[in-house]
């Protein structure tokens, strides 16, 4: 308004850059205030009715504080029969519209009796930093109304740090406490002396506890998360390579063990020199460990990476921090923990990367750890520092591992299994199809041919196909997008299905569509100028794909040679001994190879095929190999895969530069697949009579190999 | 100039005041992270506690059973030497159900069996606990004082006790076995989480009654279309209670029903009084539940949905597995059978009965690779783990047995993988690359064992003289080792080819009965044998280096297989109604001589070691088919047929003047035709599979030079 008039006034004094001025600043103004409401507006109408702000973690010093009376009510006592289908609210869950559970945190709040005296000391680093990776984790969530679950704000990390009556009347007084339902407890000591509980003692009523100590007692299966008790200093013995030069066999290092457990390591050590025991030195500190009788000195947990097995024993508490320091050591622990829930051990399988001893057996440790083989230990070294790397690294490690396994029991179908959770990236992948079977001779194959504009080679191929037994369809890829197909009535009339399909643009990569016309596992792809296979020959090819349908099995074999001169990979079509490619021109493969080559093929791999025209058979044969790790399979005896009609085809294979370019695309997909997958064989299939001196009208397949 | 100015004034300050608004937390933030600097640690490592623990032994012992653990309630001392199983005599007054009895009669033919109670790790009762439904026909009374009786029951220590059913109408309590279990391990079907002591107790499946004793029925998936195309997406065809236990989910699932592609029928029709206790919708229910055929639906549909019934688990559940039709529990809180061996979400989806109605959405969600995979893996685990008796009781003892101290462990991989952890002997290695389930690129090499039976001279001219020489030329030999198994002492050694000296020949004569040799001796696992790859030959095998050279090459590729030259293969005789055995030429084979043949030395181990000692009898007694035996084994571990290389399939000398070898015997045939059938009925099925390729050199009877051949002297041997 005063700008208005202000402005009418200007207008008025007749100072035309004063008027432009502040037209300009007008609208620039109008501009903004009309974006800032918009923005607002937009946030509020994906927020719901308020907008939810972001939690800070600031002025933990001095939080608000929240006295609560003597009188409060406190919250009901820990729920030991809980399990996720009677204590979590799965209803609280699937709110926000997509498949990830949503976290909220309560606000930060200092809670005190009526004395001022307040519920926890000051809030631990720890905490701090799960509360951050909470905050800052995908899963996290400012609005409370869409939660699947709820962080208490309270600092209950450590049992001897909590004044538990106060805690649990806190509890009470959360805004959505609602009997702890979806609440999350992190806990890394439990119970305080004398008997040392494994469970947290504040009434936690229907929480989830993430809690290290549990025992198989107090764990709740499938409900609770067992968690590793974290140790601030295990980053010092972390490790970054694997070192098989191990000064000592076994390194015990926890200071006052059971008499028991020091007992049965002296008495191995007297016939033993690789076993180290150590203990508190006389001026206690934990990172200075002494030799157990004499005044060596060690630094810890640095002296771990120094041992092939480090022992973990079970103390007062079932969670002991030198578990995380071995892991970091790379050290492969050795547990000696009746009754122990491992952390994770839900989804962890332990005994990749850990070696177990029951206490009563403490005796024959060193038998067992003889026993175990070298093969196995480096494994297992392996597997220690990619479980420690992944999963136990640091705080907010351990927080995104918990949140990832309450998220696959809410989306169980959306989760991770074993291999997931637990295969090294080394491991090779398992084949997609697994199954070791005999495909059924009953379903046939179908036939899929990429053509362009030669249709009198077409109908030559197509009658020959028909006269192959297991034909169960024709389907016809026509490439051509500047000619129409010729009409079905002029197709050869055979006596299965012939399906055309026209492709929208001339890719070569359309052969490998895995088109809904194609019913079979088996596709036979197939050139259209390949007139000169018998139908035993294809039919036999068909028996050798039953046998093997997880292979590309096919007719002309090509092979790769390291040449030595150019450095790179060469593409070999002479007549070898050895084989590691079958083209595509004439040759079986399952449909799902197909769907693999459409997804999942390396973008650079299918742009190059495209765009030269060439070398979609070497990126077929590199994918099925990059997956398998197998070899494809060659049928039947060499013969000359060139029709003596067709000129421009023999010119074309016989050019120099088509050569050249083909050792090209192998050097070049070795760089995209980041390997060489292709593996070669030397040897072929033939039917079992092949060139037997033995009726022939007896062999099943006789017609191969005829030139 | 001044305008521009202005102008520039405005728009910093617009920017400035704009940051303040959209970027200026960015500020705080940086504030509070030196905040934490000021916090203490959670714990001081200064005064933690890290030792002194309070050793069990003398903990109060009056823990009640129901915290049982194997450190508290099993007594390890039993089973020092071996894992035994000792079952005991049955009582005459009482005739137990068929299943436990199939149950009992695998045990007693296994390897575990004992009938030495003090050399028992495990005991097993003769008295059927299978059923303990008091409603039931199966129902055994008075268990508890007949338990007591039993001379070594010591409140159940040690004992293992199967079930399938407990409590009864109206709550079905999980424990109401009617009688005190004590220390003794619960193998139970359909317990729950909340129940299963855990590490202690084992979940097992319902079974049938028809649930064949061994061998069983494959799976029903023969292919592998993708995507799978079934006429129904997800099905379900069975009882619906009215009310009680259990009726709740099983009531509700005619809301899912489209009768396109969601087939979900129930009836009320069963036990006698229905009519009774019928409700508004089971007329309706019943009309549509006849429309539907129970067989069709489990071969038609992608998923079947397994419902709790009155009890957690249901038959369902396995002849889903058997079908490939993925099972989509609708079971709260059950704990799934060998949950803690077997990763069960690579096989099965998980719906929760609250959230009923979202059932169909989760399904149509999973995409079709998804599908491929938990497919085949119903397929794996139900092919290794479910499809006998025999397969889910010795399942249940070899999870025990890993508990055991001192026990090489098998982790997630061996027992989710084929062939699965029945499979994988331990004792053998602890490193999976050891086994010949992996293809590794390190095998380079392998020891020749030579049989000798007939107790032939050594003479530069004599068929062994040859066959050692013409071996050792090989580039893959690391080793060979000649069994003798005659009366005749071996000869020499100045007799024997002398050969270089990286290649030891070692003559290992097995004396413990000389006058009865047991053929089973040419697979013994002499740990002379360090290669994986072992040729087996006979004294009198014929071969060349070429051709061992290029079926070694082969093995390394297929090294789970049997690779060999002479064939052979099994039918079935419809005339007689049983198996027949045939060694004439024919266009498919199932069987690889091993006289001459590359196999894995793992299965050395499997066939002296894992076999039911039944086969070996039959073996013994005939002197006889241990070479079918073998081909038994690899292809019952496989699911695959053997590898013939090459056109070679005489490989013995032809004994001169017509001399009778065991091999051209009339009598030989019918002996191994009796084998062929007696090793088909204690596996309990035909494993042998079928080939109809032979694999050859690439360059094979090519029309090139032969210089450029690598094998060429497989080129001249005719067949």
């Amino acid at each position: 308004m005063t700008i208005s008039i202000r402005a009418s006034k200007l207008v008025n004094s007749k100072i035309p850059s004063f008027k432009h001025f502040f037209i300009a600043l007008f609208i620039i103004l109008l501009l903004s205030i009309i974006t800032a409401f918009v923005v607002q507006n937009w946030s509020f109408n994906n927020d719901g009715y308020e907008t939810y702000e972001k939690l800070q973690l600031k002025n933990i010093l001095n939080l608000p504080e929240v006295k609560l009376s003597d009188d409060a009510p406190s919250s009901r006592p820990h729920n030991s029969k809980c399990t996720y289908w009677d204590c979590f609210n799965i209803y609280r869950c699937g709110r926000t519209g997509h498949d990830r559970i949503a976290i909220y945190v309560y606000p930060l709040k200092k809670y005190v009796d009526s004395k001022g005296i307040p519920s926890v000391e000051m809030m631990s680093k720890e905490y701090y930093m799960i509360l951050q990776s909470v905050i800052e984790s995908k899963y996290y969530t400012a609005n409370p109304h869409e939660a699947c679950l709820f962080i208490p704000s309270i600092d209950t990390l450590n049992y001897e740090r909590i004044r538990a009556n106060l805690t649990s009347k806190a509890l009470e007084s959360l805004t959505y406490w609602r009997e702890g339902e979806n609440h999350l407890f992190f806990n890394m000591i439990s119970g305080t002396a004398s008997d040392f509980s494994t469970i947290l003692e504040i009434n936690t009523g229907d929480a989830i506890i993430a809690g290290a100590g549990f025992n198989t007692h107090t764990y709740r299966v499938g409900f609770d998360i067992s968690i590793p008790i974290f140790s601030p200093i295990a980053h010092l013995a972390e490790i970054n390579y694997i070192n098989d030069l191990r000064q000592w066999f076994v390194i015990s290092s926890q200071i006052n063990i059971d008499s028991y457990f020091l007992d049965e390591l002296q008495d191995m050590q007297l016939h033993n020199s690789g076993l180290l025991i150590l203990d508190a030195c006389q001026v206690h500190n934990y990172s200075k460990r002494c030799e157990y009788g004499s005044h060596q000195q060690f630094v810890y947990p640095q002296i771990l990476q120094k041992g092939t097995f480090c022992m973990v024993f079970r103390g007062e508490r079932m969670s002991q921090l030198v578990l995380l320091e071995a892991l970091a050591a790379n050290c492969i622990p050795v547990i000696v923990m009746d009754e122990v829930v491992m952390p994770f051990s839900n989804v962890i399988d332990w005994k990749r990367a850990a070696v177990f001893i029951m206490e009563d057996y403490l005796h024959t440790l060193l038998d067992v750890l003889k026993k175990i083989s070298e093969e196995r230990i480096q494994s297992m070294r392996k597997q220690v520092k990619f479980l420690y790397e992944k999963y136990f690294s640091s705080i907010r490690a351990l927080v995104e591992t918990t949140f990832d396994i309450v998220q696959d029991r809410v989306y169980p179908n959306w989760g991770k299994n074993y291999d997931d959770w637990n295969l090294r990236p080394d491991e090779l992948n398992k084949s997609p199809l697994f199954l070791p079977i005999t495909a059924p001779r009953s379903q046939g194959f179908t036939a899929a041919i990429l053509t362009y504009d030669r249709v009198e080679s077409l109908f030559i191929l197509i009658d020959k196909l028909s006269k192959v037994p297991s034909l169960s369809k024709v389907v016809v890829i026509w490439n051509n997008q500047k000619k129409s197909p010729p009409p079905m009535s002029s197709f050869p009339q055979i006596s299965k299905p012939i399906k055309v399909i026209r492709t929208k643009a001339n890719k070569l990569s359309n052969r490998f569509f895995p088109y809904e016309e194609i019913e079979t596992e088996a596709i036979l792809t197939i050139d259209d100028d390949i007139v000169m296979l018998t139908a035993d020959e294809l039919e036999f090819g068909y028996e050798v794909w039953r046998e093997f349908p997880d292979r590309i099995v096919g007719f002309p074999s090509r092979t790769h040679v390291w040449d030595n001169v150019t450095l790179s990979w060469k593409y070999e079509s002479e007549w070898t001994n050895e084989i590691s490619m079958v083209l595509t021109g004439a040759a079986f493969h399952h449909k799902y190879w197909s769907y693999l080559y459409t997804t999942t093929m390396p973008a650079q791999v299918r742009d190059w095929v495209d765009e030269h025209m060439n070398c979609e058979d070497i990126a077929m044969n590199f994918l099925v190999a990059n997956v398998t790790n197998k070899p494809p399979i060659k049928v039947a005896p060499r013969k000359k895969f060139k029709c003596p009609q067709c000129v421009n085809n023999e010119m074309l294979s016989a050019d120099m530069g088509h050569m050249v370019e083909r050792s090209q695309c192998v050097d070049r997909f070795t760089k995209a697949f980041g390997r060489m997958p292709l593996k070669s064989v030397e040897f072929r299939a033939d039917p079992v009579l092949y060139k037997d001196a033995f009726p022939e009208k007896l062999k099943r397949f006789n017609d191969i190999g005829s030139l | 100039m001044q305008a521009k100015k202005r102008y520039l004034l405005v728009f910093v300050s617009c920017a400035f005041l704009a940051y303040c608004y959209f970027g200026g937390y960015r500020l705080k933030s940086e504030i509070s992270d030196t905040e934490i600097n000021f916090l203490p640690d959670f714990v001081d490592l200064e005064t933690v506690r890290t030792g002194s623990a309070i050793r069990h032994k003398e903990r109060p012992i009056s823990e009640s059973t129901n915290e049982c653990r194997m450190e508290t309630c099993f007594d390890f001392s039993r089973c020092h030497k071996d894992f035994r199983v000792y079952i005991y005599p049955p009582d005459d007054s009482l005739v137990p159900s068929h299943s436990y009895q199939k149950l009992l009669s695998v045990l007693e033919e296994s390897r575990y069996y004992t009938n030495d109670p003090t050399k028992a790790c495990l005991f097993v009762l003769s008295l059927d606990t299978l059923d303990r439904d008091r409603l039931s026909t199966d129902y055994v009374r008075n268990l508890q004082i007949r338990i007591q009786r039993l001379p070594y029951w010591n409140n159940g220590q040690n004992h293992v006790i199967f079930n399938l059913y407990s409590g009864t109408w109206p709550d079905y309590a999980e424990n109401g076995l009617d009688f005190d279990t004590g220390m003794a391990i619960l193998a139970k079907a359909s317990v729950s989480i909340n129940s299963i002591r855990s590490g202690f107790d084992i979940s097992i499946p319902l079974f049938h009654k028809k649930h064949p004793e061994k061998g069983g029925e494959p799976g029903f998936v023969v292919s592998n279309n993708f995507p799978l195309n079934k006429s129904y997406l997800l099905a379900f065809k069975g009882k619906r209670y009215v009310h009680g236990i259990g009726s709740e989910t099983r009531n509700a699932l005619f809301h899912l029903h489209n009768e396109r592609d969601i087939v979900m029928v129930t009836t009320c029709r069963h036990g006698k009084s229905w009519k009774d206790m019928k409700d508004e919708r089971c007329d309706e229910d019943n009309k549509e539940y006849d429309r539907y055929d129970y067989e069709v639906l489990l071969q038609n549909s992608t998923f079947c949905l397994v419902p709790r019934g009155r009890r957690l688990g249901s038959y369902r559940f396995l002849e889903a597995l058997q079908a490939g039709c993925i099972p989509v529990l609708l079971s709260n809180g059950w704990a799934l059978p060998f949950a803690q061996v077997i990763d069960w979400s690579k096989a099965v989806v998980w719906a929760d009965e609250r959230l009923l109605l979202q059932v169909p959405n989760t399904v149509r969600s999973i995409s079709p690779t998804n599908i491929l995979e938990l497919r085949q893996q119903t397929q794996i685990l139900w092919e290794k783990y479910f499809s006998s008796i025999e397969k889910i009781v010795f399942t249940t003892l070899e999870i025990i047995r890993e508990r055991l101290p001192k026990q090489t462990p098998r982790d997630g991989t061996v027992w989710n993988n084929s062939p699965g952890a029945l499979l994988t002997l331990p004792q053998f290695s602890d490193s999976p690359l050891q086994f010949p389930f992996t293809v590794e690129e390190s095998l380079d090499q392998f020891t020749a064992v030579i049989y000798c039976q007939l107790g032939s001279l050594v003479v530069p001219s004599s068929p062994l003289y040859r066959l050692i020489t013409s071996v050792a030329r090989s580039k893959y030999i690391a080793r060979i080792i000649i069994v003798w198994s005659n009366d005749k002492s071996p000869p020499p050694k100045g007799r024997w080819p002398s050969l270089p000296s990286r290649i030891p020949l070692n003559v290992l004569q097995f004396s413990s009965d000389p006058t009865k040799p047991s053929i089973s001796q040419r697979f013994y696992p002499h740990p002379l044998i360090e290669t994986s790859g072992v040729l087996s030959l006979d004294e009198d095998t014929v071969l060349t280096t070429d051709e061992v050279d290029f079926a070694f090459k082969v093995w390394m590729q297929f090294p789970d297989r049997i690779v060999g030259y002479p064939a052979r293969s099994h039918y079935w005789d419809d005339a007689k109604g049983s198996w027949g055995y045939t060694s004439k030429w024919t266009n498919d084979y199932s069987i690889v001589l091993t006289g001459a043949a590359f196999y894995h030395r793992y299965y050395n181990i499997l066939y002296t070691e894992w076999l039911s000692p039944l086969l070996h009898k039959t073996v013994e007694q005939s002197q006889n088919c241990e070479d079918i035996l073998m081909n038994f084994l690899v292809s019952h571990v496989t699911r695959r047929p053997p590898i013939k290389v090459t056109q070679r399939k005489q490989y013995k000398e032809q004994p001169p003047n017509g001399g009778r070898s065991p091999w051209n015997d009339p009598d030989h045939f019918i002996q191994r035709q009796t084998c062929l059938n007696t090793f088909a009925a204690v596996f309990g099925y035909m494993p042998l599979l079928r080939s109809n390729l032979r694999l050859d050199p690439v360059l094979f009877k090519d029309p090139v030079s032969n210089l450029r051949k690598k094998y060429r002297q497989i080129e001249l041997i005719g067949s």
